[in-house]
């Protein structure tokens, strides 16, 4: 093949997403000495604008797909799926982020720059056909979150969370860098489809037992990076101590490409020794299923409190893993986007509530929600209830869809085990149902200030994404279906 | 879309008007809810008329695709056995709303909503012929009636509505797990295409898959019975509930467990449901018993009356569980006896609090000669529900012990002790708050029915005389129902080596012929 040095048309259209973003994110860094004081909002605006250029760019992607930039990227349905994914999170937490940023009085343009560049690094991952992709992608995601929990640089809890996410994640992505390099020796190559034809021709036992130690080193990576037990310690206090929108930004764009890799990863290379790690996404998926729901039993902040829900949810997308076939990876991708919605919408209330200098995040302090704003407790409600997995609401169906792909892997007691956890799971988010409207109003809730329009739409958005999900998930779900099946 | 659709999909409907309407607008959503309501009520009377008498199977069937892939149907239709369980619902949501009328102010708007709610979900669950629809109406009533207990109900509202949700949720997803593995199993959820390839044999279940999943179902069903030991939730829900609560949790509600027996769990799992019959027996005579002794030691009248309800439904489990048609048909006869006899007690004792702020019965005394007409009233609901012949609890209590006779003597024995107890505490308490001297406080805060209690009393008392003088009225098409359950429950008895044991306690074969040309067929094919 001759040597190229401009990249082809398609090729960069594969790429526009990412480009859009950083190129945004640049601009943004460039405008900020400018209007940094004059229209702090017009950050956001410009970041919102840049998603919604950035989604449409992917579904044009989508419409090319393939291999780019020989075959280290790879844009499928499945990247696309999780690129309008992290798109939309980023959207809303925009969103969530007007008002916190303004209370703060923090400055907003190195923010939303931050923020486009970690969902560009997320973007890029998910759409990557080589671990060294997947390698810069999750540090351009990371390097970025990392700064944005500890973005209040005054605030001494900002500077612990930031810290603490910084010291374990470089160590999580050291053991991935780990079972990189041992890949790379054993096969010669770091792309997934050479590495899975490699092992399909020669057969696992011919590196034994250098591929199955690489494949549990990445697996402490990506289990970190998903927060599933038991590399999950860092989670509660991490999302405890960063300002509230950059928490369930980290709870769920991060997350859900996290997932997306992780699923990819396993499901093509590493689908031959799928007997080796199959225990392994089991045994992770009960401890992280049993840990993060009796640990929130007793937790009286309502971030810990989400957090340890968000590691429980992780376990829950670990059991569609192990389940380890077309419907459990669709499963998945279904119940990351109802996850990251519901717990979106689930922030965008602690965020309302928390006031300056996030002094109201006890779970008392949402007292009486319902006598003063109905609306907003409704919202939750209707966020908790997805949480719990009742009907007509995206939540359900995606534990549906997960314990139907594990039941149909025979994968019996692992799908007893999770639905029964989902029982205990109803104990803490009902205890929030039941100070919104069974308690009288505290002086929270009392002075509360009314919904601003960023979090009105950040509430209202997700609500009608979580019904969507939950009473006509034919299409989203068909959508992941048929983009699952190509994934190996 | 035809009248069944309606009849569930209203309620919906006015759910989501009454949280449109302005909170400020209290008399107009009251006035919505109740039309709204009654206006369900007629068209379920629609359902009654033109029901065709004779046929087996459902009747007034939508089956429309809902979600492709998995399938699963809006499929709704009703049967003998389904069609009084829905008039039921139908038939007390307007009660609920109207004795709700005075009692509720704080927050009337979302009161209202829930009920309606309530009714959407209750017709739902009665209706759906999918699994996994029925599922998605089964968790759908938990909501509603965890907010009515919650926010509107006494002390320990909130402990008993966490209660009430843990208990049943606990249940029913081990019943979705169930509902799943009968889905990867038959490749459908829609019942009759299950229930066709169980009898069939074409999805051959292992004796212990069938003991494991009837046992998955049975527990979701039990507890929402609930049958004895896990009936602790119900004194706690109802004591605490507002009225509307409990009479629509004690009418209606608790008949979701005895329906999902009848209708999944003999059918779908024949051979696990005879085979475990006797210690489920047990546990209803247990429960029969115990829930009398218990309420007979009560101070408080809704925990009596409470209690007498988990005397009652083990009479109702006793029938399902004898394996007879007269024992089947009276226990859902009895379902809707249930439902109306107790229904009535939980509203009149509800008027009783409303008067006098209290549900001691130590705190009443005399009323007979303050409250005449209610007196009369709560007198004819007590004779009704300790089964005085001529009101309708007789009837059920009466065949359900024919059918236990028919099928274990001994069991008949037993369970009428129930009936002893229920009169000694009933009358007992009785005794107490209507008769001997009136107090003070009694005397001055208990006056007599008004317009809108009578209205709410009057449809119920009519019923109790009607179902106990003419149950003939109701009883032919439960029994073609009935019929056929049956049938279906005996389907694999001769594929399978049953239990010997089990065939010395199957009742005497009524020689019914069977239901379609398709299952004799089969059957005699296996034979």
């Amino acid at each position: 093949m001759p040597a190229s040095f401009a990249p082809s048309a398609a090729d960069l259209l594969r790429y526009a997403p990412e480009t859009v973003l950083t190129v945004a994110g640049t601009l943004l860094m460039v405008l900020d000495p400018l209007f940094a004081k004059k229209s702090p909002k017009l950050f956001g605006h410009l970041s919102i604008a840049a998603f919604l250029v950035a989604i449409v760019a992917a579904f044009q992607a989508n419409g090319a797909q393939g291999l780019a930039f020989s075959n280290l990227l790879i844009v499928d349905g499945f990247a696309t799926y999780f690129r309008v994914l992290v798109l939309i999170i980023g959207i809303v937490t925009v969103l969530l982020s007007y008002r916190y940023l303004d209370r703060e009085q923090a400055e907003t343009g190195e923010y939303h720059a931050l923020l486009l560049f970690s969902v560009s690094g997320q973007c890029l991952m998910v759409a990557s056909n080589d671990l060294m992709m997947v390698f810069i992608g999750l540090e351009i995601s990371s390097i970025a979150t990392y700064i944005l929990a500890g973005y209040l640089r005054d605030d001494k809890r900002n500077n612990e969370a930031a810290l603490k996410y910084f010291l374990l994640g470089s160590f999580a992505t050291a053991f991935m860098l780990y079972g990189v390099a041992l890949i790379y020796g054993a096969t010669g190559t770091t792309k997934l489809d050479e590495i899975r034809a490699a092992l399909l021709t020669r057969g696992a036992d011919a590196w034994f037992p250098m591929v199955g130690i690489a494949a549990a080193l990445m697996f402490v990576g990506l289990a970190f990076k998903v927060s599933a037990a038991p590399f999950q310690v860092w989670a509660p206090d991490v999302y405890q101590g960063a300002p509230a929108p950059v928490s369930v930004f980290m709870a769920t764009a991060p997350k859900a490409a996290a997932f997306a890799i992780f699923l990819r990863i396993f499901t093509t290379a590493f689908n031959q020794i799928a007997g080796g790690w199959e225990p392994l996404v089991w045994i992770s998926a009960l401890l992280s299923m049993t840990i993060g729901n009796f640990a929130a039993l007793t937790q009286t902040n309502l971030k810990r409190m989400l957090a340890y829900s968000s590691i429980a949810h992780a376990g829950y997308v670990l059991v569609a893993l192990a389940s380890h076939s077309d419907d459990g990876t669709a499963g998945a991708m279904f119940y990351l986007a109802a996850y990251a919605l519901m717990n979106l919408g689930a922030f965008a209330v602690v965020i309302h509530i928390s006031g300056k200098g996030e002094k109201h995040v006890r779970i008392e302090d949402l007292a009486g929600l319902a006598r003063r704003q109905p609306v907003t407790a409704a919202l939750l409600t209707v966020f908790l209830l997805s949480l719990i997995g009742v009907p007509l609401t995206g939540g359900f169906f995606g534990k549906f869809y997960i314990f139907r792909a594990a039941l149909q892997s025979n994968l019996v007691w692992l799908a007893v085990l999770g639905l029964l956890n989902s029982a205990v799971a109803a104990y803490y988010y009902l205890r929030l149902l039941v100070v919104m409207y069974m308690h009288e109003p505290g002086d929270v809730v009392e002075n509360l200030e009314p919904l601003t329009p960023g979090l009105r739409a950040a509430l209202i958005l997700p609500a009608i994404g979580i019904f969507y999900l939950g009473v006509a998930p034919g299409a989203v779900l068909s959508f992941a279906k048929l983009s699952s099946s190509f994934v190996r | 879309m035809n009248l069944l659709d309606l009849v569930i999909a209203l309620p919906a409907l006015g759910f989501v008007l009454a949280l449109l309407m302005p909170r400020t607008q209290e008399n107009a959503i009251k006035m919505l809810a109740l039309g709204v309501s009654l206006a369900t009520f007629v068209l379920s009377l629609g359902l009654v008329n033109g029901f065709q008498s004779g046929q087996t199977g459902q009747q007034f069937v939508t089956d429309n695709i809902w979600i492709a892939s998995p399938e699963i149907h809006w499929h709704v239709g009703i049967d003998g056995l389904s069609l009084w369980l829905v008039i039921l619902s139908t038939f007390l949501t307007p009660i609920a709303i109207l004795l709700s009328w005075k009692a509720i102010h704080d927050r009337a708007k979302e009161f209202f909503a829930f009920v309606l709610l309530l009714e959407f979900g209750l017709v739902g669950v009665f209706a759906a012929w999918d699994l996994f629809l029925f599922y998605v109406f089964w968790e759908v009533v938990l909501v509603p009636m965890y907010f009515l207990i919650g926010i509107w109900g006494h002390d320990r509202r909130i402990y008993a509505a966490v209660k009430f949700f843990l208990y049943t949720m606990a249940g029913s997803v081990l019943m979705l797990a169930g509902i799943i593995f009968i889905y990867l199993r038959v490749g459908t959820f829609d019942y009759v295409q299950i229930l066709a390839a169980i009898s069939s044999g074409h999805a051959m279940l292992t004796h212990t898959e069938e003991t494991l999943l009837f046992l998955a179902f049975f527990l979701a069903f039990a507890i929402k019975v609930p049958l004895f030991p896990l009936h602790t939730w119900l004194p706690d829900a109802h004591v605490e509930a507002p009225t509307a609560g409990s009479v629509m949790l004690a009418s209606v509600m608790l008949k979701m467990g005895t329906y999902g027996l009848v209708r999944f769990c003999l059918p779908m799992f024949p051979t696990a449901a005879r085979e475990n019959a006797s210690w489920i027996v047990a546990l209803a005579i247990i429960g029969i018993v115990y829930g009398g002794l218990v309420a007979l030691v009560q101070p408080n009248m809704k925990k009596l009356v409470a209690y007498s309800s988990v005397s009652h439904l083990g009479f109702v489990v006793l029938g399902i569980f004898s394996f007879t048609q007269i024992g089947l048909d009276g226990a859902v006869y009895q379902m809707l006896n249930h439902g109306i006899s107790t229904g009535a007690l939980f509203l009149l004792v509800g008027f009783l609090y409303e008067r006098r702020h209290s549900l001691a019965i130590a705190d009443f005394g005399g009323v007979a000669t303050v409250a005449p007409w209610l007196s009369i009233m709560f007198l004819v609901t007590t004779l009704a529900s300790i089964g005085l012949p001529t009101l309708n609890n007789f009837v059920g209590e009466f065949m359900v012990l024919q059918g236990s006779a028919q099928a274990n003597f001994s069991w008949t024995v037993f369970a009428s002790l129930g009936v002893i107890i229920s009169a000694c505490y009933m009358l007992w308490m009785y005794q107490r708050v209507f008769f001997g001297e009136t107090n003070e406080e009694v005397k001055h805060h208990v006056p007599d029915l008004s317009l809108r209690e009578w209205a709410c009393v009057i449809p119920l008392v009519v019923m109790m005389v009607w179902m106990g003088m003419y149950s003939q009225s109701f009883l032919p098409v439960v029994s073609e129902a009935n019929a056929k359950i049956l049938d279906q429950s005996k389907m694999n008895v001769p594929l399978r080596v049953a239990a010997p044991r089990m065939t010395e306690h199957a009742p005497p074969d009524l020689s019914r012929p069977p239901v379609t040309a398709a299952a004799a067929g089969g059957r005699a094919d296996a034979r």
